[in-house]
């Protein structure tokens, strides 16, 4: 692997271009967390002088923890489903042929590859016909749509490394399907779970534009954001949550860095 | 022994149901596949099916009511109108260009995390690849909303030689969707390096070709599917989006009409037909990719 170091001058290059790329990449969030911490509301250039106010201001803003507060029960749910209905797609279509078979996984991965626009117009169309109200629950259910996909990716590229002959030694040894469930599967796919699970909570906790035409009138920390954003009254107080977000990101990094020999595909997109 | 015995009973039912469902298969594929399949069925085809047909309803022009009618005025008003072409020309160019901006960005580094960086300090590239796919989304695009702004940081920089920034423009379009989307360019072409096995680039080398040569006529056939697997997300994902377009720009994206008429103009079959748009050129640009081969290197 390392044999193909090349000589000479563009090796330095190439370290060039690396640093430059991740210049390019974290920059940007870096003037986040300057104007954090900027006294003058209208984020100009360069910055009037330093304060702490807007960390108080944000820490003390009801609508930022209710957004926050109904972001993380929109995340929890929709990781629960798609947990639950990506897990049994991803058995069904490892363990048995069946007609349309090839299907099942181009028909989960349609709500990422069409755009989001799409789905969220047909989810829209159908809340407001069926005139069930827009609730936290239309959220949930908008979320787990595109969620599914992410758990069925990552339990089925695990089940597909797995060799059934151990299970089959579970039921040999005289233990019944649960048993071999709970002892033998659940133990091999358990961080695949995990692995996709936080991602799905990463989409779900992320997401706008499916949220934008499930949500009604409710607020979740993206759509927080993007209002505070339009309206541009607090920008420094929508700062202060950026850097919170930021800082926040790093845990399911580390988490999938410590999972890493067993997380697959890019981000399971 | 009596204990054991008290607990067989239970159990032993537990077992004759589980050893019958066992033998069962199409019983088995029932209970997995009825839940997840039940839902997208219902939840996701049904509502995209209703979208779809209501592409060819249309709007009583007296009293803006949707009528159930079959019609094809939305595709001659979506072809008709010079401004809509404009827009979906603007649109397909700067995913175009996102796209090119981001291979040209992401080569490098990916080669170098795969091919040259020591195990340690690939690990730590890959995660800060990683984080920014994990920060939010609105977050990023602010952070470019601050740094484009009219006497913002570009401005205030590039000023002091005399130059002015791209502001909110469609060049600004493309640099945030650049930045936005090279992670998942730079992913998919790392792990396209790190499968070209070591010994086909020393066969390359013994048999006289230069570095140069070698990454021409090896090394870049072998990570094309890569490029291409990478290319769909970076292109999609521009193809799709109108929340960037609205933030760092005036002008109008193709995701921007689908939802003004959905929204204020309260016009929804013509954002239904107008959403066949993106769907149809995305058909076509993965029909090109899987030519390329991307769907064996996802």
């Amino acid at each position: 692997m390392k044999s193909d170091r090349k000589p000479g001058g563009s090796g330095r290059w190439l370290r060039v271009a690396t640093i430059g790329v991740l210049a390019f990449l974290y920059v940007p969030l870096l003037f986040i967390l300057l104007y954090a911490f900027d006294t003058d509301k209208t984020q100009s250039w360069p910055i009037q002088g330093l304060t702490l106010d807007w960390f108080g201001a944000a820490f003390d803003n009801q609508d930022v923890r209710d957004a926050l507060v109904l972001s993380i029960q929109v995340g929890l749910g929709a990781t629960a489903l798609a947990l639950v209905l990506g897990t049994l797609a991803s058995f069904a279509v490892h363990r048995f042929s069946f007609f349309g078979r090839g299907t099942v996984s181009f028909l989960l991965v349609l709500p990422i590859a069409l755009p989001g626009i799409v789905t969220g117009m047909a989810l829209n169309a159908t809340i407001n016909a069926s005139g069930i109200g827009f609730t936290t629950l239309t959220i949930i259910i908008g979320h787990a749509t595109f969620c599914i996909v992410v758990v069925f990716n990552n339990v089925i590229a695990r089940l597909r490394r797995t060799s059934r002959s151990i299970e089959e030694a579970s039921m040999d040894l005289g233990a019944d399907t649960l048993q071999t469930f709970r002892y033998i599967t659940f133990p091999v796919i358990r961080t695949a779970l995990i692995a996709g699970g936080l991602l799905a909570f990463a989409l779900s906790f992320d997401e706008v534009i499916v949220t934008t035409f499930t949500a009604g009138t409710q607020k979740t920390i993206p759509l927080w954001i993007l209002e505070q954003i339009q309206r541009a009254h607090q920008l420094p107080v929508v700062n202060v949550v950026a850097v919170f977000l930021i800082l926040l990101s790093t845990i399911p990094v580390f988490l999938a860095q410590r999972l890493s020999s067993d997380t697959t595909g890019v981000a399971g997109r | 022994m009596t204990t054991n015995a008290s607990s067989l009973p239970p159990d032993g039912l537990r077992r004759r149901l589980l050893a019958a469902l066992y033998r069962r298969v199409p019983a088995q594929l029932l209970i997995l596949l009825a839940p997840p399949v039940g839902w997208f069925g219902v939840v996701y085809l049904g509502s995209l099916a209703i979208l779809l047909l209501s592409a060819f309803w249309y709007l009583n022009p007296v009293t803006s009511a949707v009528v159930h009618d079959f019609s094809l005025n939305n595709f001659q008003d979506l072809i008709s109108q010079p401004v809509n072409r404009t827009i979906v020309l603007r649109t397909v160019t700067i995913a175009l260009a996102v796209t090119i901006t981001d291979m040209a960005l992401a080569f490098p580094i990916a080669y170098y995390m795969a091919r040259v960086a020591a195990p340690r300090t690939r690990s730590l590239l890959f995660m800060a690849v990683l984080l920014p796919l994990w920060s939010n989304y609105l977050v990023r695009v602010f952070a470019w909303k601050i740094i484009l702004a009219y006497g913002g940081p570009l401005d205030g920089l590039l000023g002091i030689v005399g130059l002015q920034g791209p502001e909110f423009s469609d060049v600004s379009t493309w640099i945030v969707f650049s930045y936005l989307w090279l992670p998942y360019m730079i992913l998919p072409i790392y792990a396209g390096f790190e499968r070209i096995p070591g010994s086909l680039l020393e066969a390359s080398a013994d048999l006289g070709g230069k570095a140069a040569t070698t990454f021409r006529r090896v090394v870049l056939p072998l990570v094309l599917p890569a490029v291409a697997a990478g290319s769909i997300f970076t292109f999609s994902l521009t193809l799709g989006d109108y929340i960037t377009p609205a933030l760092v720009s005036k002008n109008q994206f193709l995701g921007s009409v689908i939802y003004l008429n959905q929204g204020t103009a309260n016009n929804v079959p013509f954002a239904a037909t107008f959403a066949l748009v993106p769907i149809g050129i995305m058909a076509i640009y993965l029909l090109i990719a899987r030519r390329l081969g991307a769907f064996n290197a996802l």
